[in-house]
């Protein structure tokens, strides 16, 4: 599906090099957002240049970008607390789901895992409230981890972190779905007739050859654990525990024009998590929306 | 329909009669396995659907029934008192109406933009081009970023004094406009952001589906005499008929989340005046105005228009033996 007209070399060479200009001008596209962003982030006025072109030596700065990171330091590490436990324990139980869902065979599953798949698209407006009720009232961690001598802002992150994991095993589940409905029955079998367990099948030949599923897994929900805002309001709202998003959200608003030079470093500082982890592993993450 | 049923009353009984006798194991994998498998299966699959179960059906029935108490404030909602007056309440109020109308607008035009672009870009990519996978990531890099990230970088994008947006169509004479602070502009503008943020994703799920078409049909259709434009559109298109569904499934979900969006352009639960969801609205209703019962009967028509989507898509995955 490669070479298209080839009548004429000088056709084929026109048509490639109209092709690489709009790929590239679609390059332009994309990356625009973030370069004048990037720019504007060192410029001491953002209304100096224009916003595509990087600032003269005089106005070049470095504050806004001190500022942002003083401002987004707590967020980060908040941010990492919340989503590195969330991101392992609900891929974790998507595995083991994906597992008990397609290698072993049971009558009725599938109706199982359509609930598991069917949670991947509901929209968190429709379990706001009762989810906001429940670490308030049933369970209330904010106050529980005051008999352990820990501030309020502990408890609210645990309950994030508990609700992440708990609404991210669909789309966990999901992924090790897809991956495991292609492991070859007769290696599970063999390993059964030599007396395994299902405990040891899934501790020696499943969770082994599950590396590559995980780290997709890992990749996807940890962008998204990382970018929520609405959990991240809702459950701890500003204050001590607030991750990254929730301070990044109200950075320089009160400052209007100006305050875009704080604005755009912020965004950097909040993004470079999720960007580090998409350049090193951009195909993982390709996997993991694709499925 | 009745002959499905009593196969099924068989299948149960037939099956309740191997473990009566002491779970006999049978050599076939319809019977004596599947019900041993099932016992020993338990312990993986039931402890996550506990938790999801919960998180999810769980709490849509619990948000259901509160959006049939009146409760707002801060006291505690009636469970006794039941009824559907907080629906007649949202079709009665115009900004309901009007974040109505916005989400239809929203979801519609951004995931057939989306679709288009990502289509466009997908067959551009699919020409057997250099540095492939080098363009695959650029396109895709936005979706990598948080709605917050992004909503900062558009705002600046839109910006009327020193925006890129107003510059370039400053070029042929137009503008400058006010993008965000404009009611009729602003939803536009926040389309254009988002199918800016998502078409990387529907060119990577279109990818994988030229990439599933065989190359012989391509070749066939250039040996008939086909332009590629023809090609494309009467051989190709039609088959990414999978794609395109699965593709526009998850852009509709996406453009319901669109609520951290709206919320970074004003750093606020009051989003844009003319870009009011039925997201930004529910939360506002919720969390600023205290009418949970209100709020709580808009989340549950949000959950009812996700289902009106993802209903039949799962249906026809299903059937088409895709889960």
């Amino acid at each position: 599906m490669t070479s298209t007209n080839s009548n004429s070399l000088s056709g084929r060479s026109w048509r490639s090099t109209a092709l690489y200009a709009v790929l590239v001008l679609l390059v332009v596209f994309y990356l625009l957002p973030l370069w004048t962003g990037l720019v504007t982030s060192i410029k001491a006025d953002v209304l100096a240049t224009a916003p595509f072109l990087p600032p003269a030596p005089a106005g070049f700065t470095s504050v806004h970008w001190t500022r942002a990171i003083n401002a987004l330091t707590g967020g980060l590490v908040n941010s990492l607390i919340l989503a590195i436990p969330a991101t392992i324990l609900s891929a974790l139980l998507g595995s083991m789901a994906a597992y008990g869902l397609t290698t072993l065979n049971w009558r009725h599953q599938v109706p199982i895992l359509m609930l598991f798949i069917a949670g991947i698209f509901i929209p968190y407006q429709a379990v706001l409230i009762p989810l906001s009720k429940f670490w308030a009232s049933i369970v209330p961690v904010n106050d529980l981890v005051g008999y352990v001598g820990l501030a309020g802002w502990v408890g609210d992150l645990i309950g994030l972190i508990l609700s992440h994991v708990a609404y991210g095993i669909p789309i966990c589940t999901l992924l090790f779905r897809t991956y495991y409905k292609d492991f070859n029955e007769e290696m599970i079998e063999a390993a059964r007739i030599d007396g395994a367990t299902t405990h040891t099948i899934y501790r020696r030949i499943i969770l082994p050859l599950s590396v590559p599923m995980f780290a997709v897994t890992l990749i996807y929900q940890f962008t998204q654990v990382w970018n929520d805002l609405l959990f991240a309001l809702v459950l701890v709202g500003p204050g001590a525990g607030a991750p990254v998003t929730v301070p990044l959200s109200q950075l320089g608003a009160s400052l209007s024009e100006v305050g875009f030079g704080i604005r755009m470093a912020g965004a950097f500082v909040a993004a470079l998590p999720t960007i580090i982890v998409y350049v090193l592993f951009g195909d993982q993450f390709a996997e993991g929306v694709s499925t | 329909m009745r002959g499905k049923l009593a196969a099924y009353l068989g299948r149960l009984v037939r099956r309740n009669r191997v473990r009566a006798d002491g779970g006999e194991v049978n050599a076939t994998r319809d019977s004596g396995i599947v019900s041993d498998e099932f016992t020993s299966s338990l312990p993986y699959w039931l402890p996550p659907f506990v938790v999801m179960g919960l998180a999810v059906y769980g709490a849509i029935l619990w948000n259901f029934f509160l959006s049939l108490t009146d409760s707002s404030g801060f006291g505690a909602p009636n469970y006794a008192d039941l009824d559907f007056e907080m629906y007649a309440k949202a079709f009665a109020d115009p900004v309901f109406i009007g974040a109505l109308r916005n989400t239809f607008a929203l979801l519609v035009a951004f995931s057939v933009l989306c679709l288009v672009v990502g289509l466009v870009v997908a067959v551009l990519i699919d020409q057997g081009i250099r540095y492939e996978n080098t363009f695959r990531t650029i396109y895709l890099l936005p979706m990598a970023l948080s709605f917050v990230v992004t909503a900062q970088f558009w705002l600046w994008m839109y910006n009327q004094q020193n925006g890129l947006v107003n510059i370039i169509l400053g070029v042929v004479g137009l503008g400058p406009y006010e993008w965000i602070g404009n009611p009729t502009l602003v939803l536009g503008a926040v389309v254009f952001a988002l199918i800016w943020q998502f078409s990387g994703y529907a060119m990577v799920v279109y990818l994988a589906g030229l990439r599933a078409i065989p190359t012989e049909q391509f070749e066939a259709a250039r040996v008939d005499g086909a332009t590629t434009l023809r090609m494309y559109w009467r051989v190709i298109i039609p088959q990414l008929k999978g794609a395109t569904i699965s593709a526009s499934v998850v852009l509709m979900v996406f453009a319901l989340k669109a609520f951290d969006f709206l919320y970074s352009l004003t750093g606020s639960y009051y989003p844009p005046k003319g870009s009011d969801i039925l997201a930004t609205m529910m939360v506002r209703q919720a969390f600023v105005a205290n009418n949970r019962a209100y709020a709580a009967a808009i989340g549950i028509m949000l959950f009812a228009l996700a289902l009106v989507v993802v209903a039949p898509y799962l249906l026809y995955q299903y059937r088409a033996g895709e889960l």
